[in-house]
C-alpha cells in the first residue's frame, strides 16, 4: 500500500493539522448517550468545538478496555434500547453534518455478529470513515482488512507500551489512516499525570511507520493536550467528554471543552 | 485428528486465537514462553506433580459405583475428582498456574470468581505458595456467597466486588482484565476455566489433564480396557476438556459434554452456551457464547453457579464442530434429581455442577445399554450447594418431598 493510500480519511485529515503546525484533535463519544438523539447532538458538538476527526463508541455489555465512565456510559446506551443501525444512523448524520472523518471504536463482537462484510458495506455507504478495534489484534483481521479494503475504510490497530518493535512494525503495517497510542498499560479514563510511557511509545511507532500516531488514555484537558501535542500527531480524547454530559453540561459543555482542547493541541506545552 | 493443537497463535481450527487489547499481547507471548518452558523443565514437572500428590491428594480415585449403575443400567465409573483439597478439581489449575506464577517471578495474583470456587482454590494456592492474591467477584455472588467470601478472606485474599454490567461472573472476568491491564508487569491473572485467549485455553487444559490421564490408566486397569463413554459437565469447560484430553485420540471411546439447560434451553433461561448459542468472540476467544442479534452478551441462567457462564473454551467449540465431542443439556430439575439420586444410591452429595454430568450420564446410559462402561467426572463435592439443595428440596424448612 502506498503512503498516500494508507493514509485513508482520518491519517488525511490529521495530517493536514500537521500541514498547519499543529497536532490534530480527535474526540470521542459513545453513541446512544444520554440517549439516542441526545448523542447525535452531543456527537455534533465534537465537531463544533473543533475536532479534526470524531470517534463513535459502539457501546457493549464487556467492555474490558474502559474505564467506569465509559463503562456507565455504554450501560445506559444499551438500557436505552440502542442498536448497531442506531449507531450507523448516527455516523450518518454526524458525517453529513460535520464534514469531517467519523470512525466507529468497537469491540470486535458485535461486528463479527453483526457480519463483517455487511458492516462494512452498510458503515461506509453511511459515510463512515473507519474503525479502531481495541481488542482485534492483525493476526486476527483478516477478514475486516479484507472487507475494509474493499470499501475504503480506515484501519486503527492499537500499539501499547508494552508492544514489541517486532508487534509495532507488524500493527503498523496493518493500520490505514493512523495509528493508536495507548498512552499508559491501563484502561480509558481521565488521569491527573500525564504518562511517562508515551512519547516513547511514539517515537518507537514513528520509527515503523511514516503513519500519523494519535495518543490516547487519559487526557482531558489543553493543558495535557499541549503536552501531547508537542509529540504526537493528534491527541485523542474521550472519557472527559463523556463526564461533560455525566455532569449535566450537555453539548454545550462538551463544545465548550472541545473548543479548549482544540486551544491546546495549537500551542505551545 | 492427528495435528496437535492449538497451533502457535491458539487456534483450535476456527475458535480460540486472541481478541485481546495489545497492552496483554506482549504479556501473553511472554506466559506462553514461561508456560512451554516451565512443561519442558523436569524441575517445575516434577515439583508441580510433587504438590498435586502430597497437597492435592491426587491420583482422585476411580470408584466403580455398583448401586447408581442398577438404576442407570450401565456400568458407571466415577472420577472423583470431589475429594481433592479444596473439594474439585480446581486446585490442580491453580497450583498449576500459581507455580508457574512463582517461576515467572510475579508477586501477584488476581483471578476472577463467580460463586466462589475458583477464588477459593486461588486464595489457598496462594496462601500455600506465598503470593499476594486479589480475588474480582460480581457484587450480587458476594452476597448470595458470603460463606465464600469469608474463606477467601480467611485464607489471606482480598475481595473485590464488581458493581457493574451484570455485577455477575462475566463482569467480574472484565474487572480482572482490567486490572491487568494495568498491573501485568508483576501479576499473573489466574483464570479458572480453560476459555480466554492464548495460551490459557492450552495452559488450563494441560494443567488439569490429569483427570483424564489418570482415568485412563485406571480405567485400564480396572477394566483391562477402556471405557465406552466420557461424561463432563461445561460450563467453562475445564473439568470436560481435562478429562476429554486423554481419551481424544481414543476414537472408540465416545465423549459428552454436559450444558446447564436451566428451565430448559427452549425458554432462553439456561446457561447451554454450545446448544443453543452461536459463534462469536467473548473474553479473549472466538467460541460459542450467548448473545442478542447485536453480538450484546446475554446473562446466563443455571441453578449451578460453576456453570453459569454465557462462554465456552474454544477446543470444546472445535470438539462439537468436528463431531468428536458431543454436548447437551440437562434442565436444573434434571440434574437436581440426579445430584439426590447420587446422595441416596451412593452416599455421595456432588456439586451441583457434577450433577449435571450425572444426570446427562443416566441419558446416556439409556442409549448406550446395559453393556456399556460410562467415565464420569464427578467435578467436585457439594458441601458449598447445601443452601441451594435444601430450598431446592424443602429440607431447611424440615418439609420434604421424598
Amino acid at each position: 500500500m502506498s503512503d498516500l493510500m494508507a493514509l485513508g480519511n482520518a491519517g488525511t485529515a490529521i495530517r493536514r493539522a500537521n500541514e498547519a503546525g499543529r497536532a490534530a484533535l480527535v474526540g470521542y463519544l459513545p453513541a446512544g448517550y444520554p440517549t439516542i438523539d441526545g448523542g447525535v447532538d452531543a456527537i455534533k458538538a465534537l465537531a463544533d468545538g473543533g475536532a479534526d476527526v470524531i470517534e463513535v463508541g459502539l457501546p457493549y455489555s464487556d467492555p474490558v478496555m474502559d474505564g467506569v465512565t465509559i463503562q456507565r456510559a455504554a450501560e445506559i446506551a444499551l438500557a436505552g434500547g440502542l442498536r448497531i443501525r442506531d449507531v450507523i444512523a448516527t455516523v450518518e448524520k454526524v458525517a453529513a453534518y460535520a464534514g469531517i472523518p467519523v470512525l466507529v471504536m468497537t469491540y470486535w463482537n458485535p461486528i463479527e455478529r453483526y457480519g463483517v462484510d455487511r458492516f462494512a458495506a452498510d458503515f461506509a455507504s453511511a459515510g463512515g470513515a473507519g474503525l479502531i478495534t481495541p481488542d482485534l489484534i492483525p493476526e486476527e483481521a483478516a477478514e475486516w482488512a479484507a472487507a475494509a479494503d474493499k470499501n475504503e475504510l480506515d484501519k486503527v490497530f492499537l500499539v501499547s507500551p508494552s508492544s514489541t518493535d517486532e508487534r509495532i512494525a507488524l500493527t503498523t503495517r496493518s493500520c490505514r489512516g493512523f495509528v493508536y497510542a495507548t498512552a499508559v498499560m491501563g484502561v480509558t479514563g481521565a488521569r491527573e499525570q500525564p504518562s511517562d510511557l508515551a512519547a516513547p511509545l511514539v517515537a518507537r511507532t514513528k520509527a515503523a511507520t511514516s503513519l500519523p500516531v494519535g495518543v490516547g488514555l487519559g487526557v482531558s484537558n489543553a493543558e495535557q493536550a499541549a503536552g501531547v501535542a508537542a509529540y504526537a500527531d493528534a491527541v485523542i480524547v474521550g472519557s472527559a467528554f463523556v463526564k461533560q454530559l455525566e455532569a449535566g453540561n450537555g453539548p454545550a459543555g462538551v463544545r465548550e471543552l472541545a473548543a479548549s482542547l482544540a486551544q491546546g493541541v495549537r500551542r505551545e506545552p | 485428528m492427528t495435528a496437535v493443537l492449538p497451533d502457535q497463535l491458539g487456534h483450535f481450527g476456527r475458535f480460540g486465537g486472541r481478541f485481546m487489547p495489545e497492552a496483554l499481547i506482549a504479556p501473553l507471548d511472554e506466559l506462553t514462553k514461561a508456560w512451554q518452558e516451565a512443561m519442558a523443565d523436569k524441575e517445575f514437572t516434577g515439583e508441580f506433580e510433587r504438590m498435586l500428590r502430597e497437597y492435592a491428594g491426587t491420583p482422585s480415585l476411580l470408584y466403580d459405583a455398583t448401586r447408581l449403575s442398577d438404576v442407570a443400567g450401565a456400568r458407571i465409573l466415577l472420577k472423583r475428582e470431589d475429594l481433592n483439597h479444596t473439594g474439585a478439581h480446581k486446585v490442580r489449575n491453580v497450583l498449576g498456574q500459581a507455580l508457574l506464577t512463582k517461576r515467572m517471578g510475579k508477586t501477584r495474583v488476581i483471578a476472577e470468581t463467580g460463586a466462589g470456587q475458583h477464588g477459593v482454590a486461588t486464595a489457598t494456592a496462594c496462601a500455600y505458595l506465598d503470593l499476594e492474591c486479589v480475588v474480582y467477584m460480581g457484587e450480587v455472588d458476594t452476597e448470595r456467597q458470603a460463606l465464600n467470601v469469608a474463606r477467601m478472606k480467611l485464607l489471606g485474599a482480598e475481595v473485590i466486588p464488581v458493581k457493574t454490567g451484570s455485577r455477575t461472573l462475566k463482569d467480574a472476568i472484565n474487572e480482572a482484565l482490567r486490572d491487568w491491564v494495568a498491573s501485568v508487569d508483576n501479576t499473573h491473572y489466574l483464570l479458572g476455566t480453560a476459555a480466554g485467549g492464548h495460551p490459557f485455553p492450552a495452559m488450563v487444559r494441560d494443567f488439569v489433564r490429569g483427570i483424564g490421564d489418570e482415568a485412563r490408566e485406571q480405567s485400564l486397569e480396572l477394566l483391562g480396557r477402556l471405557p465406552d463413554a466420557a461424561v463432563a459437565c461445561v460450563g467453562g469447560g475445564s473439568n470436560a476438556i481435562g478429562l476429554f484430553a486423554a481419551f481424544v485420540p481414543d476414537t472408540e471411546v465416545k465423549l459428552f459434554g454436559i450444558e446447564a439447560g436451566g428451565d430448559g434451553y427452549e425458554t432462553g433461561r439456561h446457561a447451554a452456551t454450545i446448544t443453543a448459542g452461536q459463534v462469536g468472540v467473548l473474553h479473549g476467544a472466538r467460541s460459542y457464547l450467548l448473545q442478542d442479534e447485536d453480538g450484546q452478551t446475554i446473562e446466563s441462567h443455571s441453578i449451578s453457579a460453576g456453570l453459569d457462564y454465557p462462554g465456552v473454551g474454544p477446543e470444546h467449540a472445535w470438539l462439537a464442530e468436528t463431531g468428536r465431542a458431543s454436548y447437551r443439556p440437562v434442565t436444573d430439575a434434571a440434574a437436581m434429581e440426579a445430584f439426590r439420586l447420587l446422595a441416596r444410591t451412593e452416599g455421595i452429595i456432588p456439586a451441583i455442577e457434577s450433577a449435571h454430568a450425572i444426570a446427562g450420564t443416566l441419558e446416556i446410559a439409556a442409549e448406550l445399554g446395559p453393556e456399556a462402561t460410562i467415565l464420569v467426572c464427578l467435578s467436585g463435592r457439594g458441601d458449598k450447594d447445601m443452601d441451594t439443595a435444601g430450598e431446592w428440596f424443602g429440607l431447611i424448612d424440615g418439609e420434604t418431598q421424598a
